[in-house]
């Protein structure tokens, strides 16, 4: 469609969101390596013990290309990048993404209880609630970005794992204050 | 927060679609949200759209035009819950009552939908005496900050009582406040367990016109004489002569008052009026013919008796010393399950600086003489702390727990 004649028809307050929109297809490039290319909003980690537990947020990629997170790090455990699926009984199970997340152009990707998340596992140390992990999302292409997600209390994500060697495992949530 | 992102994920949708129905509504959230503050206020959700600061100087809800509903949760540290875990109980509730009073969803709220009415939410954090000692901030405590002493007219119970910290959650929407309630509670239950939950109320948003004195279950007008905010503000507020993290802070005094509503119900109007000094319509003093009156207590009769009876609550409550005067922002509660016997009174919140100073001279008197005692009982008893407010990125109490505040 024509921007020019849309503009002409529109009244003023929808052609502002037209240039808005146009400008995110066309001229508001913004490398896909920039540091403030992609951000988490609301990020928080489920408190554990010991074990494993789970990371969530909203992903939003600021750029106009789509970002492929394939990977994820922390100093306290190693971090898998997990969705929830049917397992052949039909049972809904998580396990690991391959290919990991696709982050779409001027979009975002959540990180929910019961969806796609980050898998924390081989904890070295708890996270307590009120705790403040720092956590380093990696792109395809090597760039990284870190946010911080504070521990949080939580009933939920208990969902199994189905793993090298680690089947069955839920019921993640601390005790310790 | 999620305006960004909802508004990122309508930029994104109507990039991919270009179409004309996702531009004509795109135009026309832009166009709601260019609408004026007057437009706004008339919505028919506008009491529930309507939020409070939750950031300054000063905590929201004690100088906060009172909402309609209060819930007041006292809560007790678990053992083993030190300096550093009570930080991070701070920094979560912090967290909590930043977004839950701009209308967001706590993080990990399993019912994000309910958090989206904020109806002028506000929380406010009150530290009794014994986190104090949890923290190992004993010498930092103010002297005041202790049981009150008790009284003769007192049948305080435990259920009602005491409590290491306190979060008095006030809104014009109980859903609000129930949700609010539920996601601070359940976000800390590693750190404390609940004590004690009480619930108030008063008239509805809209139902009489704003700034109107309270009505308590005795039908009076109740809290005719507070302190006007901005002009007596020493009354309630530390400054900064005040140990840093009560700069902006000051006192909570929480009483769950019972009121005997069967034995009022067998006095006549002229006795209730008598009891309290004041017309029960107008709430204007037995001696004047407005609510803000002051009443004349060398008046009398012509029989030479007083018009205010010396024992009168109005009489007994007033005070020559103006340092004495407190904040009250009470609510009613009522529990009654049967047609006599009610379980209902006053849930009586009282705000001032030093609850020594200020409160205890007042109370004393009425503990001493008040013809309103005979038909109201305090049950229950609490005090507590309000620390100063939260800058940005502060979190709550930080100017206490931090290191290097010993």
């Amino acid at each position: 469609m024509n921007r020019t004649a849309l503009r002409s028809t529109l009244s003023a307050a929808l052609a502002v969101t037209v240039l808005a929109l146009a400008g995110c297809q066309t001229t508001d490039q913004v490398p896909a390596d920039d540091a403030e290319a992609l951000t988490v909003t609301a990020p928080w980690v489920k408190a554990a013990d010991e074990g494993m537990t789970a990371a969530f947020g909203v992903v939003e990629n600021h750029t106009d290309t789509d970002i492929q997170v394939v990977a994820a790090r922390t100093e306290l455990a190693v971090i898998e990048l997990h969705e929830m699926a049917m397992d052949d009984d039909g049972a809904m199970v998580m396990r690991r993404k391959e290919g990991g997340f696709t982050v779409p152009a001027q979009g975002t990707h959540e990180l929910v209880p019961g969806g796609d998340h980050l898998m924390l596992m081989g904890l070295t140390g708890p996270v307590l609630p009120g705790d403040e992990v720092e956590i380093t999302l990696e792109s395809q292409e090597g760039t990284t970005w870190t946010f911080t997600a504070p521990g949080r209390t939580f009933d939920g994500a208990k969902e199994d794992y189905v793993g090298d060697g680690a089947e069955g495992v839920g019921g993640m949530e601390t005790t310790s204050p | 927060m999620s305006d960004g992102v909802d508004r990122r994920r309508f930029l994104q949708g109507g990039a991919a679609a270009l179409g004309g129905a996702a531009l004509a509504l795109g135009g026309r959230a832009v166009w709601d949200e260019t609408r004026s503050a007057a437009e706004a206020a008339e919505r028919p959700d506008a009491v529930g759209r309507a939020t409070e600061p939750s950031d300054g100087p000063r905590q929201a809800g004690v100088s906060t035009v009172p909402q309609a509903f209060a819930t007041w949760v006292a809560l007790d540290v678990l053992d083993g819950v030190d300096r550093a875990a009570l930080t991070r109980l701070m920094r979560i509730w912090t967290d909590d009552i930043a977004r839950l009073t701009r209308g967001r969803p706590g993080l990990a709220d399993t019912e994000p939908e309910l958090a989206t009415v904020p109806a002028r939410l506000t929380v406010t954090l009150g530290l009794g005496p014994g986190v104090f000692a949890a923290a190992d901030r004993e010498h930092l405590r103010p002297a005041w900050l202790a049981p009150l002493p008790v009284f003769s007219v007192d049948r305080l119970e435990d259920r009602w009582s005491g409590g290491d910290l306190v979060l008095q959650v006030c809104a014009d929407d109980e859903l609000t406040i129930s949700h609010a309630v539920r996601l601070l509670t359940k976000g800390a239950r590693t750190f404390v367990r609940v004590r004690w939950t009480q619930r108030g109320f008063r008239s509805s948003p809209g139902s009489v016109p704003p700034g109107s004195t309270m009505r308590n279950l005795m039908g009076q007008l109740d809290g005719t004489v507070n302190p006007v905010p901005g002009a007596d503000d020493d009354i309630v507020w530390h400054g900064s002569e005040a140990p840093a993290w009560l700069v902006g802070g000051t006192s909570m005094v929480i009483r769950r008052i019972a009121m005997d509503l069967d034995t009022w119900d067998v006095v006549d109007r002229g006795g209730r009026e008598f009891t309290i000094g004041r017309r029960l319509d107008t709430g204007a003093p037995l001696t004047g013919s407005r609510e803000h009156d002051v009443p004349d207590l060398d008046a009398v009769d012509e029989l030479g008796l007083p018009v205010i009876d010396p024992a009168a609550h109005v009489r007994r409550a007033r005070t020559g010393d103006a340092r004495e005067r407190i904040l009250r922002r009470g609510y009613n509660f009522d529990d009654a399950t049967g047609t006599t016997a009610t379980d209902s009174g006053l849930v009586f919140v009282a705000f001032q600086r030093d609850v020594t100073a200020q409160y205890l001279p007042l109370q004393r008197r009425l503990d001493e003489l008040d013809l309103l005692n005979r038909w109201t009982t305090p049950v229950g008893s609490a005090v507590f702390a309000v620390p100063g407010g939260t800058r940005t990125g502060e979190h709550l109490a930080q100017r206490l727990l931090e290191p290097g505040t010993g």
